[in-house]
C-alpha cells in the first residue's frame, strides 16, 4: 500500500463476510440498465432457447409455468460495488428450462442470453447448470417489477448481477464464447465478484 | 457488434491521482480537479472508479463520472454529498489540494459521446446526473461541433443547478446548444412553469429535432425512469436512448 487519502476513515459498515471484496452492503435495490426500461406483458413473454445443431424451442409464459418453481434465497452483487444481502427470488431452474425447451445441449459450452430490447450477456453452459441458475419472475413474494428485470430475468446470483439478463428473451447455446453486450464494452468475460473480475483483464 | 477476442487483455491499472483544486458548485456539490500522470483519456460520459485508502489500509471504492471534456492526465469530477455516504462526504467535504488518491479507467463504452457521432444530441439530466451530459456539452464546443445539442436539466432549484454560470455562458455563446433548466421545488420569480417534478411538456419530442436524436439521460433511478418513459411517449425511438442512473430510487 503506498497511497494513502489524508483524512479518509471510512465508513467500515462491510467485515460481513458475505460481502465480496470492494463492495458495500446496500438495503436499497439500485436500478442498472443501458435504455429504458421495455414493457412486456406476460401474454407476450415467450423464451426461445437455441442449440449449436441449429434447433430450437420456445417457451411461454404459461409453459414456464408448468415447470417446478424453487424458492431462492441469496445474496446479490453489482459491479457497481453493492452487495445485497438475503434477498428472495421464486423461479425456475434453468437446467428444467433447457429440457423443457426441448433442445439438447451436446456440443455446446457458452450461453449467450438475450434480453428485450437486444442486451446480450454471455456464461459458461456450466454456470447455469447445477442449481445455480434460475428464469426469476417474483422478487421478495411480489411479481418481479419492470425495472429490475420483470416479467423474468435470468438469476445467477454467484456472478455480478450484470450477467442476470432482465427481460431475458433468449437462450442461445453456442459451440465457443461469444462477449455479449458490456462484456464487448470492456467489462470480464466471466464476473466473478469473489475474484473482482470488474473489468476486462481483472 | 462483434468484437473478436484475441490476446489475453491487460488489466487496467489503477493511477494514483493527486488533487489539484476543488471548489463548491452548490452547497451540496464539489468539483474534484485531479492531475493523474499516465492517464490515457476518456470519451465524454464515462466514468472511472476512486479508491480512498486510509492509513490502516482500508479501502473504499465508487464510481464517478468524469465532468471534463477528453484529455490526457488530467480529470475533473463532481461530487453530490450523500450525507451518510462513505466515500462522497470525504470528496465533498475533505479533498484538498495536495491530497493523493488512485483512480481507475476509462469505463463505460456506452453512454458516451464523440464528434464522429453526427446525430442531434438531447441531454435530459435529473441533479448531479448532469455531470457526464457536461463532459459531452464541454466536449462539444471544444471541438466545435455543430449539430444541435439540446440539454434539459432538471435541479430541485436554482441553488441546486451545477455549473450553472458555464451553461448560462455556453448556451449564449455555442451555436446550437440550447439550455433548458427546470425546478422541482422552487423556481426564479419570474419563472413561467410552475415547480414539480418532470412532466412531457418539459421534453422535446422527436420531430423538434432535423433528425432523430440520441437522447442520453442521467439521474437518480426514478427521474431516469420518469423521463424516459414521456420521451418513448413523444416519438423518440427506445434504442436511440441511452441511460445511466445514479445510486438508489427516486
Ligand atoms: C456510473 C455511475 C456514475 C456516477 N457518477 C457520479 C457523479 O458523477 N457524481 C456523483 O456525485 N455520484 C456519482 N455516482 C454515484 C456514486 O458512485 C456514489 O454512489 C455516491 O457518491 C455515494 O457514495 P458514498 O460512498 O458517499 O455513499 P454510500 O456509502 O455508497 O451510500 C450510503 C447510502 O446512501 C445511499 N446512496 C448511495 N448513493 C446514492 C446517491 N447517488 N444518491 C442518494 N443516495 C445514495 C445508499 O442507499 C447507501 O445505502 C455514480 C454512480 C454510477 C453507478
Amino acid at each position: 500500500m503506498d497511497i494513502v487519502t489524508r483524512g479518509f476513515v471510512g465508513r467500515r459498515s462491510g467485515g460481513d463476510p458475505r460481502i465480496p471484496p470492494g463492495q458495500y452492503l446496500e438495503r436499497d435495490f439500485p436500478v442498472l440498465s443501458a435504455g429504458p426500461t421495455p414493457v412486456v406483458r406476460r401474454e407476450d413473454w415467450t423464451l426461445r432457447v437455441t442449440g449449436v445443431d441449429g434447433s430450437s424451442g420456445r417457451l411461454s409464459w404459461a409453459d414456464l409455468h408448468r415447470l417446478p418453481v424453487e424458492d431462492v434465497r441469496t445474496d446479490i452483487h453489482c459491479v457497481t460495488k453493492w452487495s445485497k444481502l438475503d434477498t428472495s427470488w421464486r423461479g425456475v431452474d434453468v437446467e428444467a428450462v433447457l429440457s423443457a425447451a426441448g433442445v439438447g445441449t451436446e456440443g455446446a459450452t457458452h450461453v449467450l442470453a438475450h434480453a428485450t430490447g437486444g442486451y446480450t450477456t454471455n456464461l459458461p453452459l456450466a454456470d447455469l447448470l447445477g442449481g445455480r441458475a434460475w428464469v426469476a419472475t417474483e422478487y421478495e413474494g411480489a411479481s418481479l417489477a419492470a425495472e429490475h428485470g420483470g416479467p423474468a430475468r435470468l438469476l445467477v446470483p454467484h456472478l455480478y448481477f450484470w450477467k442476470s439478463a432482465k427481460w431475458v428473451s433468449g437462450l442461445e447455446l453456442l459451440a465457443q464464447d461469444s462477449p455479449g453486450f458490456w462484456e464487448q464494452l470492456g467489462y470480464h468475460e466471466y464476473g466473478d465478484p469473489w475474484r473482482e473480475q470488474r473489468y476486462v483483464g481483472d | 457488434m462483434t468484437v473478436a477476442w484475441s490476446s489475453p487483455p491487460l488489466p487496467m491499472p489503477w493511477y494514483p491521482a493527486r488533487v489539484e483544486d476543488a471548489w463548491l458548485e452548490t452547497r451540496t456539490a464539489r468539483t474534484v480537479v485531479l492531475d493523474v500522470p499516465g492517464w490515457p483519456g476518456h470519451h465524454a460520459g464515462q466514468h472511472v472508479d476512486v479508491r480512498l485508502t486510509a492509513d490502516d489500509g482500508y479501502t473504499a471504492t465508487r464510481t464517478y463520472s468524469v465532468a471534463s471534456a477528453p484529455e490526457t492526465g488530467r480529470l475533473v469530477l463532481t461530487v453530490q454529498l450523500v450525507t451518510e455516504g462513505e466515500v462522497s462526504p470525504w470528496l465533498v467535504g475533505e479533498a484538498r489540494e495536495g491530497d493523493e488518491l488512485e483512480v481507475r479507467g476509462p469505463i463505460g463504452g456506452w453512454f458516451r459521446w464523440d464528434e464522429s457521432m453526427p446525430e442531434p444530441v438531447l441531454l435530459v439530466a435529473g441533479g448531479s446526473g448532469v455531470v457526464p451530459l457536461m463532459a459531452m456539452v464541454r466536449h462539444r464546443s471544444r471541438v466545435g461541433a455543430t449539430q444541435p445539442f439540446h440539454l434539459v436539466y432538471s435541479a430541485r432549484t436554482p441553488d441546486h443547478v451545477i455549473y450553472t454560470n458555464e451553461l448560462f455562458a455556453l448556451a449564449r455563446t455555442s451555436p446550437g446548444l440550447r439550455v433548458d433548466r427546470l425546478y422541482t421545488r422552487g423556481g426564479l420569480p419570474d419563472e413561467a412553469r410552475e415547480p414539480g417534478r418532470l412532466r412531457p411538456e418539459d421534453l422535446p419530442a422527436v420531430d423538434a429535432f432535423p433528425a432523430p436524436p440520441v437522447v442520453y439521460v442521467c439521474g437518480p433511478s426514478g427521474f431516469v425512469e420518469a423521463a424516459a418513459g414521456i420521451l418513448i411517449g413523444k416519438g423518440h425511438d427506445s434504442g436511440a436512448i441511452r441511460t445511466e442512473r445514479f445510486g438508489p430510487s427516486s
